[in-house]
């Protein structure tokens, strides 16, 4: 038998479907697999009795004939999203023991569908970071290095640990958060595929908060149609979150392999910046291509207000946090540090239990929205925040599909080496994918290259609202073109 | 616009966030670098622009004015760091 981890998630659908193989024999090889990978520190938390027991109910279901869309598939979960039982951090030591006495609506309907759980991965503080360094847990590795050297990279963040378990074949999907590029930025540093989906297409219930009005969860996988797999589980009206959707989820798997004969592409000139490596910027062309050669037609178009939407975040998403991390108060739960009063006691849990990147956002989110400055930088932000949309609606209205543009600036860099000095330098990490979520839009990013180093580059589409289905058929064109890559293994 | 010593221990009260006095003049330099970041923002413009209140166009669903959730109270004081019954200990609050 084939080693079973080496599988796409719709192969491996197919082999449990056919009974080639159970459930629990592909759960114990991803089981396997995380214990031989210890090194890249993805888990921060293995459930290998959990798993077992999940993969031998669903073995007993499916011999029923009762398996559902993902019955038996082992996936990850950030460790953002609450799983009942099972320790649940964010990656912070002010959850430290924080276990949940409840699921969360996105897990929930993983597990509905038959999907098994491997454990929680590990991912930036809060989901704030660019190269998951700031976890209370440490960093990941990214099972990808340069030709011919040793040094660790990162694998992205905050979704580090997905993109770094996905990528070196832990396990077969992964559950993951973005808010301004944190499931697309670590897919393309580890040459996996990652869908934010539109604003409102997944529930946020039980799903750790950082900027409400920015996070989308969605997967990171293995290929297009396995994130097309995983995301018509994962989508779907939830009562208790108020700004999800109701709107049918569309099968999503039936657009992979849909022509995309006249969709029109459109390409942003602002996204073509000074200094942009040459390797980036021949990808690009060569996506654009490969499209064109598909049938898709290419219009260039302009998005003016592009170069203000990283600025605009960096008002509005830590105006969120601090308001959203108000809650650890070292009272109703998780780290509490004593004081001599009530003021003594919140101020101490927090110096002890946030990190310095937490916060300095905290911090920064407290003073724009303080007395005398709302004005002038959270309110000026918002606004800016709608020009950025109508920049979108302008491009659609003029019958634009979808729109194309690198991924990152960059291809993945070594731990410690950036932002050091300045967190502004690790924050343009997120330079293309920021603009989708403060337009609240559809985003998938798609593995298509490699540079001179030999390290995993990805393209960027951005979809119309609600329309995840173009992306996911563009992004199989890109996928059959690029074909999927794999790391060699060194751990 | 930037902030001087005083604003950033402002600031880390406001945030409830205990701060020591050698981590103040760090604290400046990052909060000072990302206030210089966001500075370009004040040459759009932006007159007469609405600001954004919900990023998708959205009838805010209302459910039905009933109690449909409630005694669990070991659940809420599951995770409490200290507690006594179904009560959260704190210091003295009221003298």
């Amino acid at each position: 038998m084939t080693d079973l981890t080496s599988l796409t998630l719709a192969e491996a659908r197919k082999g449990l479907a056919a009974k080639t193989f159970t459930s629990l024999e592909l759960t114990d090889a991803h089981l396997n697999a995380i214990e031989a990978a210890r090194v890249l520190n993805a888990f921060v938390m293995e459930t290998p009795d959990r798993a077992r027991d999940m993969a031998k109910a669903v073995d007993e279901k499916i011999a029923k004939g009762e398996g559902g869309p993902l019955a038996g598939i082992p996936l990850g979960i950030k460790d953002l999203f609450a799983t009942k039982g099972v320790r649940t951090t964010a990656c912070s030591n002010i959850l430290g023991n924080f276990v949940p006495t409840y699921e969360s609506t996105v897990t929930s309907q993983l597990w509905r569908d038959g999907a098994v759980m491997l454990g929680k991965l590990n991912n930036d503080e809060f989901a704030m970071g660019s190269a998951n360094e700031t976890s209370c847990f440490g960093p990941v590795g990214n099972p990808w290095r340069r030709e011919g050297s040793n040094t660790t990279l990162v694998p992205g963040g905050s979704s580090g640990g997905s993109a770094s378990a996905v990528a070196a074949l832990l396990c077969m999907g992964a559950t993951a958060t973005d808010t301004g590029g944190s499931i697309r930025q670590p897919a393309a540093f580890t040459a996996t595929v990652g869908i934010k989906p539109t604003y409102g297409r997944c529930s946020r219930w039980g799903i750790v908060a950082f900027a409400s009005s920015l996070d989308q969860a969605g997967p990171i996988a293995r290929s297009v149609r396995d994130s097309a797999m995983l995301l018509r589980s994962m989508a779907g009206h939830d009562p208790k979150d108020t700004t999800s959707v109701d709107i049918a989820v569309p099968d999503y798997e039936a657009a992979i392999g849909k022509s995309v004969k006249g969709i029109r592409i459109g390409i942003p000139k602002e996204y073509r910046l000074d200094g942009m490596p040459a390797e980036i910027e021949k990808l690009w062309s060569e996506g654009a291509a490969w499209l064109k050669a598909a049938g898709a037609e290419l219009v260039e178009v302009s998005l003016p207000h592009t170069k203000y939407a990283l600025p605009a975040y960096y008002i509005v998403a830590p105006a969120e946090a601090s308001s959203n991390l108000a809650r650890y108060d070292g009272v109703r739960y998780g780290l509490r540090e004593q004081g001599k009063n009530i003021i003594e006691l919140y101020e101490n849990s927090r110096a002890e239990g946030f990190g310095a990147e937490v916060k300095r956002r905290v911090m920064i989110g407290t003073y724009v929205l303080s007395a005398g400055y709302y004005d002038a930088y959270y309110l000026r932000a918002q606004k800016v925040r709608t020009l950025i949309k109508k920049d979108f609606e302008d491009c659609f209205a003029k019958g634009v599909d979808a729109i194309l543009t690198p991924a990152t600036p960059s291809a993945a860099f070594g731990i410690g080496e950036k932002g050091g000095a300045d967190p502004v330098e690790m924050y343009l990490n997120d330079i293309f994918t920021v603009t989708v979520n403060m337009a609240g839009l559809p985003g998938i990013a798609v593995p298509a290259g490699k540079d001179a180093q030999g390290l995993p580059l990805g393209l960027q589409l951005i979809g119309r609202p609600f329309d995840e289905e173009t992306l996911f058929s563009l992004g199989e064109v890109i996928e059959q073109a690029a074909g999927r890559f794999t790391p060699a293994r060194w751990w | 616009m930037s902030v001087d010593a005083t604003t950033v221990r402002r600031i880390a009260h406001l945030a409830r966030i205990a701060v020591s006095e050698d981590e103040v003049p760090h604290l400046q330099g990052e909060l000072n670098a990302m206030l210089a970041f966001v500075e370009q923002l004040s040459e759009v413009n932006v007159e007469g622009v609405e600001p954004m209140t919900s990023v998708t166009p959205m009838q805010m669903k209302k459910r039905q004015d009933l109690v449909n959730d409630g005694e669990i109270a070991d659940d809420i004081v599951a995770n409490a760091p200290a507690t006594e019954g179904h009560f959260f200990l704190v210091p003295k609050v009221v003298e």
